[in-house]
């Protein structure tokens, strides 16, 4: 069993911008050279990549650039932003069976300043490959941004729970509350009200501009090593107590509408019973989390999914404070990515590793346990980290 | 359905002349007899259709004769043809697509009984070609409408029965009103297409809501795949969807601005009695008007002179 065997020695980053005015491969370098100093360790000990399927970088190039020597294990992981904890969780499998002894997960780009995920490609549905065919029954019809794919879940939530667009609006002010503190994050400094939130533009109805998380250049480095040598290592281990992938049945990117329930994301619902199971933890076991922001609404449907609150309760949740510092379970302490920065979900990891270490710019008190998710509304992904 | 009055007369197109011509020549080929039925007529058939009419009158079946609403039955194409059986229509409808007219409505159906066809007789239709009128603007569009009748003759050339059967044949209506003379410009947002899912666009150009189903288990699937994923039958088939459903979600498009569409627009997830959802927008209906729950209908949009959208109405009178 996966259980405990690997850790998160090392975490790094660039800074977070909206134009870094350097290459993608360079950001991947200095935020995986940032790791492993981080951890401690010399570039040449690294035998292990992971990253994004999505990501630019390829692993041989990031090798060369940083000076690692032979590789034994490369892995990329599907799936937009659902593929951020899958890194981990490959790079932990590789340590666990010998593949590998140190693997770097990175992700790196120029979202904001070079390719934007929110801008409609009209690409997108133009091949006859099994993706190209899935995006046809939706771009068409203009269909073709990810808020806008969100927002027919948001809709449909709204519907069957009777969620305002304020409720929606609480994890948007909570994010950036979180943000205001964090010397790190984007927003550091300019908290949000919810006033600000209703006021702003819509992007796509039911989503205000501020139920959108914001675009980055960045990059984050996270390195992976046995639960063993990373205690002899330079930081406190941040041990994976467990790490999980999930789709679910019918499953597409970010349009499953056509199975029966369309008020939930049963992939995280997937990703959570594998998380309880291999770590033998519930949620009352978890002091924080961060989950994974890119949209507002699907904050409040994966609280209901892991098991933070029964279906429908999320809002009611977030509305007593439930998300905030001090609440029942503080999410996303850094400020999230409506509040620190979107690096596609590397950088929540990289805040998990600081919650467990007690070093966090907003550390939430006696944090044994963290859960991480990953992208929502695709094939997505977990891990549980705890102090070892 | 809404009405497809005839209206006015618009001014003279070049192409109009071709319609005519062709028209003409396809009707002074007079009656062209098709394949004879598939089958004779036969006792489960029968038995099928009046159950699924609920229809449980006995005398047919005791007296061995078809119900004669049922002479379309026994030469229907499948849904997979066996060949290409061409009647002096296709020809017709064929090159109204071509010219834009890619909305289709049956506005006619007169059916005449000579006599009851027996067990055992094999029916042959003959379709003969009557005519066509247009181009009209009606309600949906401009459009031509076409005329054709059908006979069926048993086994000794004895006619059983006659339909008249007229449909239009018409040009959807945009946002900017009817379409202009010559190429449109060319919508971007064009869909991938591959035998798993062509049924489905040809369909949609036919003014048909097409969707699949397993030939073997007959559950129906949308979006469709090369498998029936309950029965692994690879025999796919597809039944026409009644064209009404409910809106199940939906969102309103403002921002960023997206190819070939005009902000602010709605897209829908609609739920069809079917027991299928799919997605398309919600038309000729303010953004404001939307809710989850509203009834709606399938329309037809031509967005550029080769792709048809389905996409959906409010069905309640406004
Ligand atoms: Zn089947």
């Amino acid at each position: 069993m996966l259980k405990s065997q690997a850790a998160i020695a090392g975490i790094g980053a660039t800074e977070f911008s909206k134009d870094s005015g350097r290459s993608e491969l360079r950001l991947a370098a200095e935020a995986v050279f940032a790791a492993l100093d981080d951890a401690g360790l010399d570039p040449a000990e690294v035998d292990g990549m992971v990253t994004f399927t999505q990501d630019a970088n390829q692993e041989i190039a990031v090798a060369r650039e940083i000076g690692a020597g032979e590789l034994t294990f490369f892995s990329r992981v599907e799936y937009g932003g659902g593929a951020a904890c899958g890194t981990v969780a490959h790079a932990a499998m590789a340590v666990a069976t010998g593949m590998a002894r140190t693997v770097v997960c990175y992700r790196a780009f120029n979202e904001r300043s070079g390719r934007r995920f929110g801008q409609p490609d009209a690409r997108l549905g133009g091949q006859p490959t099994s993706q190209g065919l899935e995006m046809s029954w939706h771009v068409p019809f203009g269909l073709m941004t990810p808020a806008a794919w969100v927002a027919m879940f948001a809709r449909r939530y709204m519907h069957a729970y009777g969620v305002t667009s304020e409720d929606f609006g609480r994890v948007a002010v909570a994010m950036r509350r979180h943000a205001a503190t964090n010397p790190a994050a984007w927003f550091h400094g300019r908290p949000l009200t919810l006033e600000e939130h209703q006021a702003s533009r819509w992007i796509v109805e039911p989503l205000h501009l501020f139920d959108c998380c914001q675009e980055s250049d960045g990059a984050v480095a996270l390195v992976v090593t046995s639960a063993e040598r990373a205690r002899d290592l330079r930081r406190s281990p941040a041990l994976i107590t467990a790490a999980a992938q999930g789709s679910g049945e019918g499953q597409m990117m970010m349009t499953s509408y056509y199975r029966d329930d369309m008020s939930g994301l049963p992939e995280m619902s997937v990703v959570g019973r594998r998380l309880w199971e291999m770590s033998g933890l519930g949620p009352a076991d978890v002091q924080t989390a961060i989950l994974y922001d890119h949209f507002t609404p699907f904050v409040l449907a994966q609280l209901e999914e892991l098991g933070f609150c029964g279906r429908g309760e999320a809002a009611g949740f977030v509305r007593d404070g439930g998300i905030e510092l001090g609440g029942r379970l503080p999410v996303n302490p850094n400020g999230g990515q409506l509040g620190e920065a979107y690096i596609h979900g590397m950088n929540g990891i990289a805040e998990a590793v600081r919650q467990v270490r007690g070093t966090s710019a907003n550390q939430v008190p006696g944090v044994r346990n963290v859960l991480v998710t990953a992208g929502t509304g695709v094939p997505t992904s977990g891990l549980v980290l705890s102090a070892g | 359905m809404t009405g497809a009055t005839p209206g006015a007369t618009p001014g003279p197109d070049p192409a109009d002349d071709e319609l005519r011509e062709l028209a003409a020549k396809q009707a002074a080929l007079g009656e062209v007899r098709g394949t004879p039925a598939a089958d004779p007529v036969n006792a489960p058939m029968i038995r099928h259709w009046l159950d699924a009419m609920g229809d449980a009158n006995p005398a047919y079946l005791d007296r061995g004769v078809a119900p004669p609403a049922m002479a379309q039955v026994w030469t229907m194409q499948g849904v997979r043809p066996r060949g290409k059986v061409s009647t002096p229509v296709d020809d017709v409808l064929a090159a109204l697509e071509a010219r834009g007219y890619t909305g289709v409505v049956a506005t006619n159906c007169e059916q005449t009984y000579h006599r009851y066809a027996r067990l055992g007789e094999r029916l042959t239709p003959a379709t003969r070609f009557a005519g066509l009128a247009g181009p009209k603007r009606t309600a949906l569009g401009e459009g031509y409408f076409a005329t054709w009748n059908v006979t069926w003759y048993a086994d000794g050339d004895e006619p059983v029965a006659e339909m008249m059967f007229r449909v239009l044949k018409f040009r959807p209506r945009t946002r900017t009103g009817t379409a202009p003379a010559g190429r449109r410009e060319p919508y971007p947002l064009r869909p991938a297409v591959n035998g798993d899912t062509a049924f489905f666009w040809e369909g949609v150009s036919r003014g048909e809501l097409r969707v699949q189903s397993c030939a073997d288990c007959g559950r129906l699937r949308h979006p469709p795949g090369p498998l029936c994923p309950h029965c692994r039958s690879a025999d796919r088939s597809y039944v026409t969807a009644s064209g009404e459903g409910t809106v199940y979600s939906y969102v309103v498009h403002h921002h960023p601005p997206v190819p070939g569409r005009r902000t602010p627009f709605v897209v829908a997830v609609v739920e069809l009695p079917e027991g299928v959802r799919i997605v398309g927008n919600v038309v000729d209906c303010p953004p404001e008007d939307v809710r989850v729950g509203l009834p709606v209908r399938v329309t037809y949009r031509a967005m550029d002179d080769d792709l048809v959208l389905p996409q959906w109405t409010p069905r309640e009178p406004r």
